[in-house]
């Protein structure tokens, strides 16, 4: 039986053609996997199933049934929920008023208290969806946040229910549990459509899956008969290197030394709390961790953003500690390069056109500068050579900021920081809502610096790209670093149980320990 | 011993009947932030409907349509503040302002043009009044010492309207929090976003909010024109909108803590009345202008620092766009 189908959907916003002619068929009680670049049209598809827009033409059929829907409202009575990827929660209030805002069953809430609560206890029994019903949904951590989150669809009814991107936010333990709960879902007959463009949890828990490439559906696979490759491939266009392909680091001296680095924020809490690494030259050192630990505060307190509140930083033989700080521009004359974690925020200025974004931090570098005025012209030319440098499209170095996709937002600020030839690079989530082509291209990159002699640290949430780039590996929790890998001996799992601190010992057994858990691990 | 008694009572008296409107304007503003919408233009309100329920008394002789009046014209800046904010997702700061300026000029340009006295309203007679309500037995136990002072003066002998403003904070309590509409005013003031894919119009929440809101500002300043004087005065409201706003923050956008801050601020007022002229001991006699202003120095003080974290509802002065 087909729970859901679509039949000739077209959406353009002005020139945009978001979703070109597109079709689907969804059986009903399996999970099904949407895959796409950004700007593919999956989002654009399931906004349209969730009533958020109406397509120009075409139709959803729901069980058979031609449908139309033109709100939310009419998504949720035709029995179809939404796991977004922001969360839509109010964080101050309980999980049971979260729960029942919007379906509350009458004028006055006691009731409906009373009701939310048996209704949460029947589906904890049904599915295992365990949440502690009187807590803060601010107060929860994501995962369980996230649980909220498809108990809201499921209280309403939804047969079906699609999660856009569910998984970024989840440590890999995270991760197995929601896709255990996925499975029970779909036990019990609801269907699951996951949008995602990790190739690896479409492998792992989708029955078949689509492709979307610039609006249109370009294939339709059941999952036990396609592989990774072939999906990126479809994914892009082309055929993609999902491997980085590297030689081995050839280190040498050490260019950046941390000792005892703690950094406390304005309300006394030690944002990281006595951390000590060194990164050599010719060697990628990757810093691991569920978000929020303490990662961007390493970056800040590296790159000259904050001072160190303790302990102290050696760089090019210059020592940074509380008393003696230098400001980021003082970083950057000692050789240190930083891609930032946000690059809407801190890397370009989304309302500078690219050659200005182009020269960020370094705009006082005398290639740029005249006795009074800019030299527009070196700025332009110096922007359109990095451009060809680094495959930034369009081309146009008038183009403002805004206006290039994420991939190419982040080329430009790759490009700005390479180009300084930097002794040290510090790089925050190079990957983040960057396209797969793009990805693979970033790479390289980051290998080459690493080659050309610049010792690198980069901070991901992304495990893959953490085990693919690095030579070693760091796993930072609250602040902390818990443990120290060679890239050569980390996996998946025992990288996420050290992110998740269920590694009691931080190193130097750290190896040993991991492998220890991982047995229990497995057990879960 | 009995003169202080007398003046605690006649100050609390005092209190109750100054901090009526601040009250009603309060949860007015409560309404309005919690749904997310930052409302400046109390002020500008109440000041319309101060002006429009005297006119009307004056003219129909009845302070029942000066009251409707003075909810109507309330009621209609404040849909024309949530089509500015809301429809089109103008700057709330602004469109506050804007509508304040508006009033009080055109309150008394019309009040010039209607009753040639100097932009005032003619004096209401008492029928054109809202008077105070004596409760059953007040007069047979003022003699009472204590509990009969007490009775008499400040539970018993207001005009309607100041019960009304008490009645309020109760039933916005209970509106807020035990009603859907409450729990879902408080979540679009905190999460637009959430209440729009629970499949309920964020736009139609707030225009509901800003309804209540107006009516709130109606009827307190109906209650500044029609009770606590005797006709209009050119800009009568003189800041109360903006100390009602205040007491709203320094309440943590709740209903009883904003009221007790509003009594506070009647509290400073009625004292700064009374102890104008009056020698201190130690500081001898306090200047006019200094006391008046206390109300004023205190709002500044209390809000800088001394009423804690503060945390306004998350989404209030943004606009919703559905980010898709």
């Amino acid at each position: 039986m087909i729970a859901i189908e679509l039949r000739g959907i077209n959406k353009s916003f002005g020139p945009v053609h978001a979703n070109k002619d597109v079709a689907l068929n969804i059986d009903k009680g399996t999970i099904h996997g949407i895959i796409g670049e950004n700007g593919a049209g999956k989002s654009t598809l399931m906004s349209i199933l969730y009533g958020f827009y109406e397509a120009d033409s075409g139709d959803v059929l729901i069980n058979g049934e031609v449908t139309r829907i033109r709100s939310s409202h009419e998504a949720i009575a035709a029995g179809i929920g939404m796991v977004h990827q922001h969360f839509m929660l109010v964080d101050p209030f309980s999980v049971v008023e979260n729960v029942m805002l919007g379906a509350e069953g009458g004028a006055l809430l006691d009731k409906g208290i009373d009701k939310t609560r048996e209704e949460l206890e029947r589906l904890k029994r049904e599915y295992g969806l365990e949440v502690p019903v009187d807590s803060l949904a601010g107060d929860l951590p994501v995962g369980l946040q996230q649980r909220v989150e498809i108990l809201k669809a499921l209280y309403r009814g939804a047969q079906i229910l699609i999660l856009d991107e569910p998984t970024g936010v989840l440590t890999p333990q995270e991760t197995d549990q929601l896709f255990r709960i996925l499975k029970a879902l779909k036990d019990q007959g609801v269907t699951v459509i996951l949008i995602t463009h990790k190739l690896q949890e479409i492998m792992a828990v989708t029955d078949g899956v689509s492709v979307m490439r610039g609006g249109e559906m370009v294939a339709h696979r059941k999952t036990s008969e396609t592989s990774k490759e072939e999906l990126a491939e479809l994914m892009v266009g082309r055929k993609v290197l999902l491997k980085v392909d590297k030689e081995a680091a050839q280190p040498q001296e050490a260019a950046l030394k941390v000792e005892g680095l703690s950094v406390i924020g304005a309300d006394g809490v030690a944002r990281l709390d006595n951390v000590s690494l060194s990164v050599r030259r010719g060697e990628i050192v990757g810093v691991a961790g569920v978000s929020g630990n303490g990662q961007s505060e390493l970056l800040a307190a590296l790159s000259g953003i904050v001072a160190p509140s303790k302990g102290k930083i050696a760089l090019n033989g210059t020592t940074i500690t509380r008393e003696k700080p230098l400001d980021a521009s003082e970083f950057r004359d000692l050789g240190v390069a930083h891609v930032p974690e946000d690059r809407h925020r801190m890397g370009l200025v989304t309302a500078f056109t690219a050659d200005e974004s182009a020269i960020l931090g370094y705009h006082r570098d005398e290639a740029y500068n005249g006795a009074i005025l800019m030299k527009r012209n070196a700025i332009v030319e110096d922007c359109a050579q990095k451009m060809a440098d680094f495959d930034v499209r369009p081309p146009n170095p008038k183009l403002k900021s805004a206006n290039f996709s994420g991939g190419n937002q982040q080329k430009i600020v790759l490009a700005r920081e390479m180009a300084q030839k930097p002794n040290v690079l510090l790089v925050g989530q190079p990957t983040r809502g960057v396209d797969i082509g793009a990805i693979e291209y970033i790479h390289k990159n980051l290998v080459a610096m690493r080659d050309a002699g610049a010792a690198v640290l980069l901070v991901s949430v992304e495990l893959e790209e953490i085990m693919s780039l690095s030579d070693r590996i760091l796993v930072m929790f609250e602040g902390r670093i818990v443990g120290e890998v060679d890239a050569k001996d980390a996996n998946e799992r025992m990288l996420g149980l050290m992110m998740a601190n269920a590694n009691p010992e931080t190193d130097p057994n750290g190896k040993a320990q991991a492998a220890g858990d991982m047995q229990e691990g497995a057990e879960l | 011993m009995d003169d202080f008694f007398i003046l605690l009572v006649s100050t609390l008296d005092a209190t109750i009947r100054v901090a009526a409107p601040l009250v009603l304007a309060a949860l007015a503003g409560l309404y309005a932030e919690r749904s997310g919408v930052i409302d400046i233009g109390l002020e500008g309100k109440m000041l319309a409907a101060a002006f429009a329920a005297a006119a009307t008394s004056f003219v129909m002789n009845s302070a029942w349509a000066g009251l409707l009046a003075g909810i109507s014209i309330s009621v209609i800046l404040a849909l024309i503040h949530g089509f500015a904010c809301i429809t089109h997702k103008g700057n709330q700061v602004v469109s506050g302002v804007a509508i304040n300026i508006l009033v009080a000029g055109l309150t008394v340009t019309l009040g010039i043009a209607w009753f040639a006295q100097g932009g005032q309203t003619p004096s209401l007679t008492n029928d054109a009044r809202f008077s105070p309500l004596l409760w059953p037995g007040a007069e047979a136990v003022k003699d009472i010492p204590f509990i009969g002072g007490l009775y008499t003066e400040i539970i018993s002998g207001h005009n309607l309207l100041v019960y009304i403003a008490y009645l309020a904070v109760p039933l916005t309590w209970w509106v807020v929090y035990r009603t859907r509409f409450g729990l879902r005013l408080r979540a679009v003031g905190e999460n637009p976003a959430a209440v729009d894919t629970a499949g309920i119009s964020v736009t139609a929440l707030r225009y509901q909010a800003m309804i209540c809101c107006g009516f709130l500002c109606g009827i307190a300043g109906t209650y500044l024109s029609t009770a606590q004087n005797a006709g209009f005065v050119k800009n009568m409201t003189a800041g109360q909108g903006f100390i009602a706003l205040a007491a709203m923050i320094f309440g943590k956008w709740k209903p009883v803590p904003a009221m007790m801050a509003c009594l506070l601020f009647g509290f400073l007022d009625a004292v700064a009345n009374r102890i104008q002229g009056v020698s201190m001991p130690l500081v001898g006699e306090i200047p006019v202008q200094l006391i008046q202003a206390l109300p004023y120095i205190l709002t500044v003080i209390l809000l800088a620092g001394f009423i804690g974290k503060a945390v306004a509802p998350k989404a209030s002065g943004i606009p919703y766009v559905k980010e898709r």
